[in-house]
């Protein structure tokens, strides 16, 4: 299943694609796309794990950009 | 602006008027310094902090650091004023694209304002303002003059005008009455109208085109992963050269601050920022101007595949043809009166095509339709056959032509109609377009017979064709076009052509509006069935490429340049930094250009 978070707020492009990278490696995750352009994280993982998987994606965008969020 | 964009265009405005008022202060030596460090950490701090951070986690090739190493390096050698001035510059740099990204972001999506807020839905006698969303299949929704229709429905009471222009990019509004089908997004113009839902929101048409334009983005060509590896390669390359410019030439020439200097300058540079933001933007705004004209194009791949096809392979019926029959030729009018009598009884589309064409007929009885053959009923005393050549060998009349309705009365021959689809009235230009674009083929696919596939392809002047193919037969053919190693378009009208759509480089389903399986089955969707949108679709295409071009190259020479002349001691840090936030601001510039397209 594929879902769409909307960031608040991705500051730069090359973090975008390290957050992605990093999202890309949680377990779960089949694929994973951060857009600095449209400000979206785009998801696709098993619809039960969508929870866990999107409190890791925080964590990882965390370490990346303190100020940036995943708006549910 | 946002309100991080407010701090940080405040914390510029201090640090500026701070670093002013530093610059003309009688003080000398490490007091200077000191009060220099003032304004540098108030518009600097988060960047210092930020390369802590990466320090600490192992990312060291990062934006952050590489400021902060040359603005800290420059203070290390003396060079206050410089230090502080790099940070300025860069944080207004960073303030800029941030603003402008925001903006076409913005801009972008009001091109896409096809959302509808509320929808009036019937309960209980009255109707009561309800989210789209909450909206039940079978619902009455009032649907008022100025507003969207909010989801899929029949229209079930009154008559109106509507926009279909943001869905469809079609300008001429459409006229809807009691019975027909309307989609979602499109506005209701000069009287209100009912409508019966037969979608629920997140089904219907409006919902599934947001959705398709949201994952757009998603979709990464081929020059968007160039420049992420472009990036992966380019910021350690100019650090490793930055430490050879400070240690090696002072071996053999002296003067180290000079060298470091100048390989700070290099740290300047280095940051890819202007490519990693531009590329991916100016593709948004290509998809975006092309949605704005009714076309959707699901990836800045399929945007590249477009600009770049050699060969377009079309279907037939509702690309090239208007995909409604009319009657082209007939033996007489009394062949004509004769089949229309019968016809006007059946619903079959060759039926109603002789029905427009007949002024009079003649009253039947008995009529009776057999099906997949023709009709038949007594007009007067004769009994009349109307219909294919198998039903003139079973009424025992002898034909011996096909691909025409024949007319028999009382066991004798009267005559033929032919019948066929209408060539677009623009698809020969069209096709005379794509070749002046660069496309080498157009070839039609199409299951229909010899004779009707043969005009169509003279009229519209293409440049191979395959008739009678099963859909089967056409994935075969597209594949054996397709080994000439060539980008292949295939474009057709998404019914039953899903497989071909699939298997092309880059499949589009035209006329798409309301066809979730056309939609979901191609990589570019045409609102409307009109064939030109594939030249305009071309041009956007050809065009974002080329801002794109622009920008890669002019960003990489100047950087190059920059680097050069500062190697050479002709550049210091303040060039440097125009090379860095000047080039990056010029090139996001560039690309608003695609949001005109």
């Amino acid at each position: 299943m594929k879902k769409v978070f909307k960031l608040d707020e991705v500051d730069c492009a090359v973090c975008a694609s390290n957050m992605e990278n990093g999202i890309k490696k949680i377990a779960g995750v089949e694929s994973a796309v951060v857009s600095y352009v449209t400000q979206k994280l785009l998801i696709e993982c098993d619809e039960n794990e969508v929870d866990r998987i999107v409190d890791e994606a925080q964590k990882v965008i965390k370490k990346i950009d303190p100020r940036c969020r995943i708006v549910r | 602006m946002s309100r991080r964009q407010k701090q940080n265009l405040y914390r510029i405005i201090a640090a500026t008027l701070l670093f002013i008022g530093v610059a003309f202060l009688p003080l000398e030596g490490l007091w200077k310094a000191a009060l220099y460090l003032v304004p540098y950490f108030i518009v600097g701090f988060d960047v210092l902090w930020g390369a802590v951070r990466n320090i600490a986690q192992g990312r060291i090739f990062d934006e952050n650091f590489l400021m902060a190493l040359a603005t800290v390096g420059a203070f290390a050698i003396g060079e206050y004023p410089e230090a502080v001035f790099v940070m300025m510059f860069f944080q207004i740099g960073e303030l800029f694209q941030n603003i402008a990204v925001g903006k076409s972001r913005k801009s972008i999506s009001s091109l896409m304002d096809i959302a509808p807020e509320v929808a009036f839905v019937l309960r209980e006698g009255e109707f009561t303002e309800v989210f789209p969303q909450e909206v039940a299949v079978g619902d009455i929704i009032l649907v008022k003059p100025g507003e969207k229709i909010p989801v899929d429905g029949i229209v079930v009471e009154g008559e109106s005008d509507i926009d279909t222009s943001a869905m469809t990019g079609e300008s001429v509004p459409r006229f809807v009455s009691a019975g027909q089908l309307v989609i979602s997004g499109c506005v209701n113009m000069n009287s209100p109208i009912q409508i019966r839902a037969t979608k629920e929101y997140d089904e219907s048409t409006v919902a599934k085109i947001l959705e398709l334009v949201e994952h757009s983005a998603m979709n990464k060509g081929k020059y968007e992963s160039f420049i992420t590896r472009f990036a992966r390669v380019y910021t350690p390359c100019v650090v490793l050269l930055a430490l050879l410019v400070a240690f090696v030439p002072p071996i053999f020439f002296g003067e180290l601050t000079t060298w470091v200097m100048r390989a700070l300058s290099f740290l300047v540079v280095s940051c890819p920022c202007a490519l990693v933001i531009s590329v991916p933007l100016s593709f948004f705004g290509g998809i975006g101007s092309a949605s704005r004209r009714g076309v959707l194009v699901k990836g800045s791949n399929y945007l590249e595949l477009l600009a770049k096809c050699d060969v377009v392979v079309t279907d037939k019926t509702g690309t090239l043809t208007t995909g409604k029959l009319s009657v082209t030729d007939y033996t007489d009018e009394e062949t004509l009166k004769y089949a229309a009598s019968l016809e006007r009884y059946s619903n079959h589309p060759v039926a109603k095509a002789i029905v427009e064409k007949a002024t009079e007929f003649f009253e039947a009885q008995n009529v009776k339709e057999i099906a997949g053959k023709g009709m038949y009923g007594v007009i007067g005393t004769k009994e009349v056959f109307v219909g294919n050549k198998a039903l003139m060998e079973t009424a025992g009349i002898s034909c011996n032509e096909e691909g025409a309705i024949f007319v028999a009365a009382d066991g004798k021959y009267i005559g033929k109609i032919k019948v066929s689809d209408q060539v677009k009235a623009n698809a020969k230009d069209t096709v005379e377009k794509l070749r002046t674009s660069g496309v080498k083929k157009v070839i039609m696919l199409t299951g229909d017979g010899k004779e009707g596939a043969e005009s169509v392809f003279d009229r519209a002047g293409l440049d191979e064709m395959y008739h009678s193919l099963l859909p089967a037969d056409k994935v075969e053919k597209l594949e054996e076009i397709m080994q000439s190693g060539e980008n292949v378009i295939y474009l057709g009208d998404g019914i039953n052509d899903a497989p071909v759509l699939k298997r092309a480089h880059c499949g589009i389903a035209m006329g798409a509006v309301g066809s979730d399986a056309a939609i979901e089955a191609s990589d570019v969707v045409f609102m409307n069935d009109d064939i030109s949108q594939l030249t305009e679709s071309i041009k956007i295409a050809k065009k974002t490429i080329s801002i794109v071009k622009q920008n890669i190259i002019f960003s990489i020479a100047v950087k190059v340049g920059v680097l050069v002349l500062t190697a050479l001691g002709f550049a210091d840090m303040w060039q440097a930094v125009f090379a860095d936030v000047g080039v990056m601001v010029i090139a996001v510039l560039n690309t608003l250009r695609t949001l005109k397209l």
